[in-house]
């Protein structure tokens, strides 16, 4: 009977104490990012879309030696070299990229083709939002992976905290009676 | 008694308050996701129309076009019959619940209730008691295990929660002292009976939950045990009248505590103006509302075995010495 009581009035407290943790989250600010309206924040790292790079004076970085397919996991990159000739110069070397497709609906973007380059030609950049109507259109050619993408991203410093992730370092976003609630960094405006 | 008092008007009335209640239902489900939403630090729908408002027209719209699939080994008569009586048990309840005082418009004098039955409280129990057949024929003749055991689970539900309920509701009967809900209210003028009660509020509250099928006790549609449970079998737009009978529950339950326990329509100022005592009980449900959001958010559900233990072991128990104690203390006053 005593028992019974004990634990009840125990059982009880504990029940208004979880309540009084999720009410206190209820008058905090939403931590959402709204997406279209508000930029995503990302790292440099973060691996998107690929961009095959130029050099500054506008000569292609790939050479076409097809390392990248070879080590494509996924096996969705395909490359046919060209030679370079002194009237249509493409790349620095004797060979260039004649054909470069990838196929971004098989891709996994894992890195490794940025990994196997042996020129720094291909880079994952920022770009995410990648759909599409049509599964042909996906096929990235040569030409659209020449040509930069401006994501709607906000790319942070490499080691700040992004406002959504949540560390012990990172200074409590907001306190009620001098309790840390969350930790959010705001150091990334 | 004249044509208009005794059908005219209470047909009128009974119009308003089904179109309220289906209109209350849309906006529960908003209300719930927006609440729901800010609990976990999000901001919940907010893209159809300006705050998201327009999201529960959007979802019906969805579900009125959405393909309706009868299983074919299904008992199909009450397989049709389930949702409509879960509905319609939800929305009958609240046709002894006193909204407000009697107002006067066009020189008659109109009375803020569809009915004042003189054995309210048993019309509210039995009413819930019917509630509970919608889910356990539904559950059933979808002729699904899945189905099945929610709709088990709901019969085994009900045998435990309906004895505590019923106990808490004794003892405030004992103080009142009158059946009608109306009674109880003006009972209430000075002090609610949430003071008075505080045991039997805290019981019934319980067993609210457990009768709208609500978190901590929503055993009859444990989505990651039993898909859907009773609701499993149910597409179109059967599903989301399943739905609606249980959040018309949710609305009704919180509208019957409003009136038990928290003084109905009483409230500071209810004598300025007629349309005073109406907002005191809109304010009152909704925050009831807020409150079976709010332990939704933030307790777990609980297995169907402790519910009944709960309920049997300790609620019972409780109500009971709760009923006894009344029972000196009035005996005692008198």
């Amino acid at each position: 009977m005593e028992m019974v009581i004990t634990e009840a009035v125990k059982g009880l407290h504990q029940l208004l104490k979880a309540m009084g943790v999720t009410l206190r989250y209820f008058f905090v600010k939403p931590i959402t990012v709204q997406y279209p309206e508000e930029r995503v924040r990302l790292y440099p790292r973060f691996r998107g879309r690929h961009e095959l790079q130029r050099r500054e004076d506008g000569l292609e970085l790939c050479v076409g030696c097809g390392l990248c397919a070879a080590y494509c996991p996924a096996g969705c990159i395909y490359v046919e070299a060209g030679e370079n000739t002194e009237e249509e110069r493409y790349s620095e070397g004797e060979r260039y990229a004649k054909v470069y497709e990838i196929n971004l609906s098989r891709c996994i973007f894992c890195g490794y083709c940025e990994e196997a380059c042996p020129t720094g030609a291909i880079k994952l950049r920022h770009e995410f939002a990648l759909a599409d109507y049509q599964r042909d259109d996906l096929v990235y050619t040569k030409e659209r992976l020449l040509t930069p993408a401006t994501p709607h991203v906000i790319v942070l410093e490499e080691g700040v905290i992004a406002r959504n992730e949540v560390t012990k370092q990172s200074p409590p976003l907001f306190t009620i009676k001098g309790r840390r609630l969350l930790r959010f960094a705001r150091n990334d405006k | 008694m004249d044509f208009i008092a005794s059908i005219v008007i209470p047909f009128i009335k009974s119009v308003i308050i089904v179109v309220g209640l289906l209109v209350g239902f849309a906006y529960t489900t908003w209300f719930e996701r927006k609440v729901c939403a800010r609990f976990q630090i999000r901001y919940g729908p907010n893209r159809a129309g300006p705050f998201g408002l327009l999201q529960p027209v959007a979802d019906a719209v969805k579900a009125i076009f959405k393909e309706e699939i009868i299983p074919s080994t299904a008992d199909k008569v009450l397989y049709v019959i389930a949702p409509g009586l879960s509905i319609a048990t939800a929305l009958l309840a609240f046709a002894v619940v006193p909204v407000g005082r009697s107002i006067h418009l066009l020189g008659r004098e109109i009375p803020l209730y569809i009915a004042d039955v003189n054995v309210g409280v048993l019309y509210l129990m039995a009413v819930a008691g019917l509630a509970t057949y919608g889910v356990v024929l539904g559950g059933w003749s979808s002729n699904n295990k899945y189905s099945l055991m929610g709709a088990l689970r709901t019969a085994a539900q009900m045998i435990s929660y309906e004895l505590p309920m019923g106990l808490a509701l004794i003892s405030v009967l004992l103080l009142v002292g009158n059946l009608s809900l109306v009674r109880i209210v003006e009972y209430q003028s000075a002090l609610p009976l949430i003071v008075l009660q505080p045991v039997a509020f805290i019981i019934y509250l319980i067993c609210c939950f457990a009768e709208a099928g609500r978190t901590p006790f929503d055993l009859p549609e444990t989505e990651n045990e039993l898909v859907a449970g009773y609701a499993t079998e149910y597409g179109g737009i059967k599903f989301p009248l399943f739905f609606m009978a249980e959040y018309i529950h949710m609305i009704t339950a919180s509208a019957i505590v409003t009136t038990l326990f928290l003084g109905g329509w009483q409230g500071p100022f209810a004598d300025l103006h007629p349309l005073i005592p109406p907002f005191w009980f809109f304010a009152k449900t909704v925050f009831m509302i807020f409150v079976f959001v709010w332990v939704r958010s933030s307790l777990p559900r609980v297995r169907y075995d402790k519910l009944m233990k709960f309920c049997w072991k300790f609620l019972a128990p409780l109500a009971l010495v709760n009923l006894a104690v009344t029972a000196v203390v009035v005996a005692m006053l008198a």
